[in-house]
């Protein structure tokens, strides 16, 4: 059981950033602007710790969270998609002219009982 | 009446050294209005290598314009609020047609806040002074505030002219030389102005290179050529640019957003007056600017005891409002700036539904006809449900609000304070208590009393918690841009007699 997931759409993207740019890491932003989105980053750029939580990988990619934000969203599964756009921030696929962005849905009891083991 | 789209050149280029430059990879991209995803014009796809043009512009720039006077500097400003107020209409269109947003939100509130932004600085700098202790008889202190030398802004895509106003005037009335990346959604505005303006400063004080986040905005964010870096944007962004700041040890100022919550009393409602009218718009500013606004009062929280009554006031104002071509001057509600924050705000509502928000009013796109069809539209959106919900804890950044209701005023402040942010916040209220006590209990750095939305120059502005930090705004924002010198001066003809 994972808690994030991806589109296949944007699987495809993922291995073209991978082919630029290397490893990578997603991190889910908050905020305001291109906030409540996710971010990929080649591996290293961003300094996590452990305050980031680690949801789970997509195309072999770490997807993290920060703990604070985990709390509100812990309780929900993700699916990265990608659509056609120019959000602003340093993620690396906007030169693209797309962006991930996120569809959530809620975990059901079942799943939140295998997460939480 | 209506206006239309206006007239653009082909391609731009970026500004730097007092003159527009093309982009060294001879790279564009194409810039699209969210009206009706219609081309506007193509801006240069800057890279690594025209950031450093532009920062090597401004470092040969800075001595020079730091020693200017006070007067000098203040002066310039003062020309560019008459130039662009002088363009006001032409201003106002453009912006609307790059960011989507209604023209009479830009020709009443963007472009005239802008004008007053620069001339608000251009005062401020000319009514303060520096410091003087007599520390003793024979020792004086002098303190001497220096400007910082080179400064990156990165200015977000929601009010592009007004937040470049925000940024630009400080930092220069200050004796900074600047290097400024506007938004890649929204590249025209600040264009149009380096037009307008080019004359004004002397050459690399002002430059302004346009391009994507991990191609332009990296390079300058992270350059050892800047003294500092100010940023309005999002969380992880907020973080990367600290850290490549750290690297540097330099300061940064950060304005992050917000998930700011609306507080409607219970005596909001003892009288069918004048005020209450004024706080049933107070709940549905929600859905001005589209929500793209980082203090959008996007949580509003209701008294329980008049919580039907007033809701039924807020959805009946929301359902009336005009969506349409954001070129007339009746609509109130325009698109949204981009696709993927229109793909973004449906995805939100969705997830509000799923976890069990009830739809107050719109709850969908909106389709508009003709030209528009192509547009990004989102009907002015109000949810009912709880706090703990993620659509009240995330910045939709859409003209979508959360509602839900309060006891007393301990749960008022407890719904208030539960969020990662801290921004803005608005309290509603007759009452003479509650008008002090409630605000200074919400852990935010602005609050709205009996009003909302406001942006004054003269009132400093920024976040708490992971808002952000730093300050913008008011006479208090020279010093972020500043450096303190101090003069320790002996008058005393004798040794210390140490050695």
């Amino acid at each position: 059981m994972k808690r994030v997931a991806i589109t296949e759409g944007a699987a495809k993207i993922v291995r073209q950033l991978k082919e630029k740019h290397g490893d990578l890491i997603f991190h889910q932003s908050g905020g305001c602007c291109d906030g409540s989105a996710p971010m990929i980053f080649e591996e290293g750029d961003m300094y996590l710790d452990e305050s980031d939580v680690l949801l789970g990988q997509v195309e072999d990619v770490n997807f993290y969270m920060n703990q604070d934000q985990f709390e509100y969203w812990k309780h929900t599964h993700l699916t990265v998609d990608v659509t056609e756009g120019r959000g602003s921030s340093f993620s690396l696929e906007i030169p693209l002219g797309l962006r991930f962005f996120i569809h959530s849905r809620l975990l059901t009891d079942e799943e939140n009982k295998l997460l939480s083991k | 009446m209506s206006y239309s789209k206006p007239k653009f050149k082909e391609k731009y280029g970026n500004f730097i050294n007092g003159k527009f430059v093309a982009p060294l990879g001879g790279q564009y991209f194409e810039n699209t209005s969210p009206i009706d995803n219609s081309l506007i014009a193509k801006y240069p796809r800057s890279q690594k290598e025209d950031v450093e043009m532009a920062l090597d512009a401004a470092n040969a720039a800075k001595e020079a314009w730091g020693n200017t006077s006070a007067t000098e500097r203040s002066t310039l400003l003062n020309k560019v609020a008459d130039i662009i107020e002088a363009n006001l209409e032409e201003f106002a269109l453009i912006e609307t047609c790059d960011n989507g947003k209604p023209i009479r939100e830009t020709l009443n509130a963007d472009i005239p806040l802008a004008v007053d932004h620069w001339r608000y600085f251009a005062a401020c700098i000319r009514s303060e002074e520096g410091g003087a202790s007599e520390l003793d008889q024979n020792t004086l202190s002098l303190t001497i505030k220096e400007p910082l030398g080179v400064v990156g802004q990165i200015i977000p895509w929601n009010f592009p002219l007004l937040m470049l106003s925000w940024k630009l005037p400080p930092a220069l009335v200050t004796g900074n030389c600047v290097v400024l990346k506007p938004a890649e959604q929204t590249p025209a505005s600040a264009t149009f102005l380096m037009e307008k303006i080019a004359e004004v400063f002397p050459p690399g004080v002002v430059n302004i290179v346009h391009g994507f986040g991990p191609e332009a905005g990296k390079p300058l964010a992270s350059s050892p050529k800047v003294d500092k870096v100010a940023f309005t944007g999002e969380t992880t962004t907020g973080q990367l640019i600290m850290q490549y700041a750290s690297k540097n040890l330099n300061p940064v100022t950060m304005e992050l957003g917000g998930k700011s919550p609306n507080i409607f009393f219970n005596s909001v409602m003892d009288h069918d007056d004048a005020y209450l009218d004024k706080a049933v718009e107070g709940a549905v500013l929600f859905a001005f600017n589209q929500g793209e606004v980082c203090t959008a009062p996007s949580r509003i929280l209701v008294q329980e005891d008049i919580y039907d009554a007033f809701m039924k006031r807020v959805v009946e104002r929301t359902n009336a409002i005009i969506q349409d071509n954001p070129y007339d001057v009746n609509t109130m509600v325009g698109a949204q700036a981009s696709n993927d924050q229109y793909e973004k705000i449906q995805s939100y509502i969705e997830i509000g539904k799923e976890e069990g928000a009830k739809v107050l009013a719109g709850g969908s796109a909106n389709a508009l006809e003709g030209n528009l069809a192509n547009g990004f539209y989102i009907k002015p959106t109000i949810l009912e449900g709880h706090n703990k919900m993620r659509v009240f804890q995330e910045e939709i950044f859409g003209p979508v609000v959360c509602v839900t209701k309060f006891k007393d005023e301990a749960e008022a402040l407890e719904i208030a304070n539960d969020t990662l942010y801290g921004l803005g916040a608005g309290v509603w209220t007759r009452d003479a208590h509650q008008l002090y006590q409630i605000p200074r209990a919400i852990k935010a750095g602005r609050v709205w009393v009996n009003c909302y939305h406001a942006y004054p120059a003269h009132a400093p502005f920024g976040g708490y918690k992971k808002s952000g930090f730093g300050r913008e705004n008011h006479v208090m924002m020279l010093n972020y841009y500043r450096q303190t010198k101090n003069m320790l001066i002996s008058y005393d003809k004798n040794k210390l007699g140490f050695f």
